[in-house]
């Protein structure tokens, strides 16, 4: 034991020694490493999608130490400071359109994220500290990058889901907020992360204004660690995804196409952000820029070619690899370096082709601007996922109303229902994971299931149901579920009714009447993975992004955020709320309490004391009505009246004068 | 004419009409189970009662859930387990028709337990008007079966059918209140017991009844004031009339301490029982923190007919605590003073219990209102000279009228703000709170001028013994000759002419 204790010792000290004595390029190429890359990808609606992917790793910290030159020390201490395994945090704006932008490829299941803010997190602590850090973690958060997220702190706002998000549960917790509005005050301290920030590489060309203009836009922070592992391999690997949809400005094409309108835009990276990119940052390892071709406009392009020109099938299969003359549907300003073509494509009829361009051997004199020209017009469709997914709200009234959730089959579920007919029985599995705030208090007994617009038995299509219901004030309500869809359906809806609460006046936002987000649910399929094998030409290179592409991942989609109205108090009540309830309770108490301690004769003797004052009263006043009639021009003197007030305050003078002597002298003897 | 007839069947008259309100609850249960969807109002069905939400609590104990997971169910395990399994039957399209029945089944026992109630009631006061010597009081109190009109008042009152036809459980909590009442009344004392303790096991109020329950226990029925009887001491012929009413006034200990052993046993038995039924899940502790602690502590603000949940919304919560400490103590304060001056008259200082805690309770609901507006009734004879009545019938029918569209108009049309529906609950606690002060001193003012007849019927015994010295005996005395004869105590003719007068009205 001693022994082996000493080796390690020893080999920790080599270590050490070797790092320490080892020259600077050296350490960077073993240790610490930083990648840049961009995706850019033309969409079918007259869009560019454009994915900037940022990757930082650092090995573990017992054989690397604490010191680190590239990797943010922000993140590290965050690190090590909550003990966090992975954690994810995406703002985003806009939604991404499933339908025309894709849905089963990596990007839109992995970077497609809900409106707002969404943070999850997996801690490597015991289950009862999870909480604790989590709160802290979201209080770090907050402070690192300017925005509200430390209002998941309350129990309200986040949950521990149980297994549908992640195979990691227990220690995993889940929170969104989608109301925090994203701006450039988040991006600012995003791109602090990276080595560069956006002073060189690809990151300069995030511009503010082109970015924040586009139709989607989510930044991501993806973070994974094994440093708390017994064997730690691979350090914290930081991951920072920027995501955007642009509408381009169409450029002036040296096209001759007649109908120009159809021609999908070109554009440039300098039409698209604005800038143009100077080189690579210094730091990174490599620096890569890639252009995806998907494989339904490789299958559609090939179909025009051989409409417009008549050419056989073997050659057009040629055009896209080296595509860049005069016959292509679309050329690049600049001859890729690289071409990657998908291997294990879903679709038989299309695979999608990757385009690399390395940016090494660019510099300031020499800025790499990439041109995307279209020739002919094209059109074609994304991937989409199985299911088209939509939630809404259904009633009127700020009563109660109900949750829906709609899935649509798409031409992918139905192709699969092609290719699966042979089998008995078809199913598909879809989960459903949906958190809902406390203040809508979900009936979970009545949930309904309709299959092309019949109602089914639940135990026909939930296979697994676990909920745990919300608590007023104090969590919100979680609904996992696991359906099993039959394939040939057409249309399946879920409802959930629900009634809505009512909050206290502190508790609503400071515009209550705008309504209350219900965070979106997210819809997983776990049967299928989207993966995207390209063979690649060049093995030496690799690239972090294409590897994450490469890497099997579940299909899931995003719902909408639900807008719910709720009703308010009036708000500017609580005083005469408070005094008149207090008035009615006075008025039950005292007249109770007056019409018991009434006695048997007393009547007789408040009626006699009565005559007895009403007398003298009226004595009083007949004096004064006589006065006033005997002497009408007089002007009504109140002498009599203040005669009597002045006799009774005399009285009543006394009697305070006397009291005050008495707890004068009490006081003067007391103290 | 229409007495006549009545005295012929009251029998018939009774069941006829206690028949066509039956009726008339299952053909709209049956026929027209989700036109009228009562069972969604504020007014009818509360956090505590909406059998809704006792279907949730179901559904998650059945998914292996504790029923409190969540903050839907804040009822009784017990009920869970009996209700519960009716609410399933709901996919088959009858929506709930098996509760109904049940709620149908619990309305009508209530009735006929509270008739039973009248009756003994309208016996005891019959005798103890005959030991006063006050026979002709006695005979005209004959004329109206207050039983039966009370039984009919909860039958046909329109807050009743609502509520059985909203399917909320308060059909079942009334009907264990007057089950302890009757026990009480017939000295059942395990049934009594039994009652009191589901009732309060139910919805928490109803332990306050403990103070009218022991008093029915030892003491009897309702009676005038002791006094009189003392006061009658000095009769020369009471001794020899009345010997049997003295046990009466003595408080028997006896049956009031197997009553506690009995409400101890039922006590026990039930939470033995709750245990049983939340084993799985989790302890009484939860059950006492999400039943009683959730009635406390008004944790749900959602809308109704009280006046609590719109304070709680608004009030700062800096002043929270205090002010539930005050409301629930608002309650405790009235039952001393009320026992001590209603003591002689157990049942109804029961009715002004359950009448101030459905006043002042967190989650009232037009349930508890039908429940003291029935026992309202049994005391028909007595309140009879009741001041305001007309302007509370009015002010009862405008509130619950109003109620219902204040609430439209700012939940489903968004044109009214909450200050509407507010006003309309304020009313109603208004119209509630002079309904129980009027009819406390009203009995108050009964007591008294049975205590002036009483002494009056005592001077003119002594009269009537005098001229039966000097006439020959006649077997009874009508009123032109009563009128017609001369007493040295001309004064106490007025309150006794008031008195019968109001009783004929």
């Amino acid at each position: 034991m001693a022994r082996s204790l000493s080796f390690f010792v020893l080999l920790l000290f080599v270590l050490h020694v070797s790092s320490e004595s080892t020259g600077e390029v050296a350490e960077q190429l073993e240790g610490e490493e930083f990648t840049e890359e961009l995706l850019l990808r033309p969409l079918p609606d007259r869009k560019v999608l454009s994915h900037f992917h940022f990757e930082s790793k650092v090995p573990p910290t017992n054989s690397y130490g604490h010191h680190h030159r590239i990797f943010p020390k922000a993140i590290y201490q965050l690190v090590h400071k909550y003990r966090i395994k992975e954690m994810e945090l995406s703002f985003t704006q806009g939604r991404w359109n499933y339908d025309s932008w894709g849905g089963f490829d990596p990007i839109a299941s992995s970077n497609a994220k809900p409106p707002g803010v969404e943070l999850w997190a997996v801690f490597d602590v015991p289950p009862d500290q999870v909480d604790a850090s989590w709160k802290n973690l979201t209080h770090t958060l907050s402070g690192l990058f300017c925005a509200s997220i430390n209002f998941l702190e309350s129990s309200t706002a986040y949950c521990a889901p149980d297994w549908s998000f992640s195979s990691r549960s227990g220690n995993l917790r889940y929170g969104s907020l989608p109301r925090e509005a994203v701006c450039t005050e988040n991006l600012t301290p995003w791109l602090k992360l990276l080595p560069c920030r956006d002073k060189a590489g690809l990151s300069l060309l995030m511009d503010r204004p082109s970015i924040y203009n586009g139709f989607y836009h989510s930044q991501r922070l993806h973070l994974t660690s094994d440093e708390f592992d017994p064997v730690a391999l691979h350090g914290i690997v930081l991951e920072q995804t920027l995501t955007i949809v642009l509408q381009p400005d169409a450029l002036d094409t040296r096209a001759s196409f007649s109908s120009s309108r159809k021609l999908q835009p070109s554009w440039s990276m300098s039409s698209l952000f604005g800038k143009m990119v100077d080189g690579k940052c210094a730091l990174a390892k490599s620096s890569n820029v890639y252009v995806q071709i998907e494989g339904s406009l490789v299958h559609n392009m090939k179909d025009t070619w051989n409409n417009i020109e008549g050419y056989d099938g073997e050659i057009a299969q040629e055009v896209p690899y080296e595509g860049f003359g005069s016959n292509s549907n679309f050329k690049f300003s600049i001859a890729p370096d690289r071409v990657m073509k998908e291997t294990n494509s879903f679709h038989k009829d299309g695979y999608s082709v990757l385009y690399g361009f390395a940016i090494n051997h660019y510099h300031g004199s020499k800025p790499f601007d990439l041109g995307f020209w279209w020739n002919l017009p094209v059109t074609w469709s994304c991937v989409k996922a199985p299911l088209r997914v939509s939630r809404f709200l259904m009633g009127s009234g700020n009563e109660k109303g109900a949750i829906a959730l709609s899935l649509q089959s798409t031409e992918w579920s139905q192709s699969i229902l092609k290719a699966g007919k042979n089998e008995e029985k078809c199913n598909l599995r879809v989960d459903v994971f949906q958190v809902v705030p406390w203040y809508i208090k979900v009936y979970y007994h009545t949930t309904k299931i309709f299959v092309d617009g019949m109602p089914q038995a639940l135990e026909d299509i939930i296979e697994k149901m676990s909920v745990s219901p919300s608590e007023d004030k104090v969590s919100p309500g979680v609904m996992e579920l696991i359906l099993r869809l039959p394939c040939d359906m057409k249309s399946a809806s879920l409802t959930l009714e629900f009634d809505k609460g009512f909050l206290h006046i502190d508790e609503y936002p400071p515009d209550a009447n705008q309504g209350f987000d219900i965070p979106s649910a997210i819809i997983s399929y776990p049967d299928f993975q989207t993966r995207l094998q390209y063979k690649e030409d060049n093995a030496s290179i690799q690239s972090p992004m294409v590897s994450k592409m490469q890497e099997r991942r579940t299909v899931l989609s995003y719902t909408e955020v639900l807008l719910v109205p709720l009703t308010t108090p009036d708000f500017s009540m609580p005083y005469n709320v408070i005094t008149i309830t207090c008035t009615v309770f006075a008025l039950y108490f005292g007249s109770l309490l007056n019409a018991l301690r009434r006695r048997v004769n007393e009547e007789e003797r408040l009626l006699k004391s009565k005559d007895k004052r009403t007398g003298k009263l009226q004595l009083l006043l007949s004096k004064f009505l006589s006065k006033v009639r005997g002497k009408p021009w007089e002007p009504p003197s109140s002498t009599p009246p203040s005669s009597s007030s002045k006799f009774i305050s005399s009285k009543v003078i006394l009697k305070i004068l006397l009291v005050a002597a008495i707890a004068f002298g009490w006081r003067y003897y007391d103290g | 004419m229409e007495k006549s007839t009545a005295k012929k069947h009251p029998w018939f008259w009774f069941w006829s009409s206690a028949v066509a309100s039956i009726a008339l609850r299952l053909v709209l249960i049956i026929y027209f189970p989700n036109t009228l969807n009562f069972s969604s109002r504020p007014e009818v069905s509360t956090p505590i009662t909406s059998l809704r939400r006792l279907a949730e609590g179901y559904w998650l104990k059945r998914s292996s859930m504790s029923p409190y997971a969540g903050s839907m169910y804040h009822g009784s395990p017990l009920l869970l387990s009996i209700l519960g399994p009716l609410t399933i039957d709901r996919s088959e399209g009858q929506s709930h028709l098996l509760c109904g029945l049940a709620f149908v089944i619990a309305d009508f026992i209530t009735a006929i337990l509270i008739r039973a109630i009248g009756q003994r009631l309208q016996v005891a006061n019959i005798q103890s008007l005959k030991s006063l010597g006050a026979g002709r009081l006695s005979k005209i109190s004959e004329n109206f079966p207050s039983g039966d009109i009370a039984s009919l008042v909860y039958l046909w009152n329109p807050l009743t059918i609502i509520t059985c036809l909203g399917y909320s459980t308060s059909p079942i909590e009334n009907l264990m209140i007057v089950l302890s009442l009757y026990g009480a009344c017939t000295r059942l004392v395990p049934l009594a017991a039994f009652g009191w303790v589901i009732a309060s096991h139910l919805s928490l109020y109803p332990v306050i009844l403990v103070i009218p329950l022991v008093l029915l226990i030892g003491s009897g029925l309702d009676t005038p004031p002791r006094k009189l009887f003392l006061q009658q001491t000095h009769g020369e012929d009471y001794k020899k009339t009345t010997n049997g009413s003295l046990h009466l006034i003595n408080f028997s200990w006896r049956p009031v301490v197997l009553f506690f052993l009995w409400a101890s046993a039922w006590a026990f038995y039930v939470l033995v029982l709750c245990a049983i039924s939340l084993k799985e899940y989790s302890g009484l502790g939860e059950m006492f923190k999400r039943t009683y602690g959730f009635i406390l502590s008004v944790e749900d603000l959602s809308p109704n007919i009280g006046v609590l949940w719109y304070f709680f919304a608004e009030v700062f919560d800096f002043f929270r605590d205090f002010f539930l400490i005050v409301f629930h103590i608002n309650i405790l304060f009235m039952v001393l003073p009320l026992a001590i001056r209603l003591h002689h008259r157990p049942c109804f200082l029961a009715f002004v219990y359950i009448a101030i805690s459905s006043i002042l309770k967190s989650y009232p609901s037009v349930g508890d209102s039908a429940l003291y507006l029935g026992l309202l009734g049994l005391f028909v004879n007595a309140l009879a000279d009741m001041q305001f009545s007309f302007f509370l019938f009015s002010g009862y029918l405008g509130t619950l009228l109003l109620s219902p569209v204040m609430h439209n108009l700012w939940i489903w049309r968004g044109t009214g703000n909450a200050n509407f529906y507010f006003a309309t609950a304020m009313a109603y606690a208004c119209f509630q709170i002079i309904l129980v002060v009027e009819s406390v001193s009203s009995m108050l003012n009964h007591d008294r001028a049975l205590k002036q007849g009483a002494t009056a019927v005592a001077k003119k015994e002594e009269h009537e013994k005098i001229l039966k010295n000097l006439e020959n005996p006649r077997s009874g005395v009508t009123w032109e000759e009563y009128k017609s004869m001369r007493f040295t105590f001309q004064v106490s003719q007025m309150p006794l002419l008031v008195l019968t007068m109001n009783d004929l009205m």
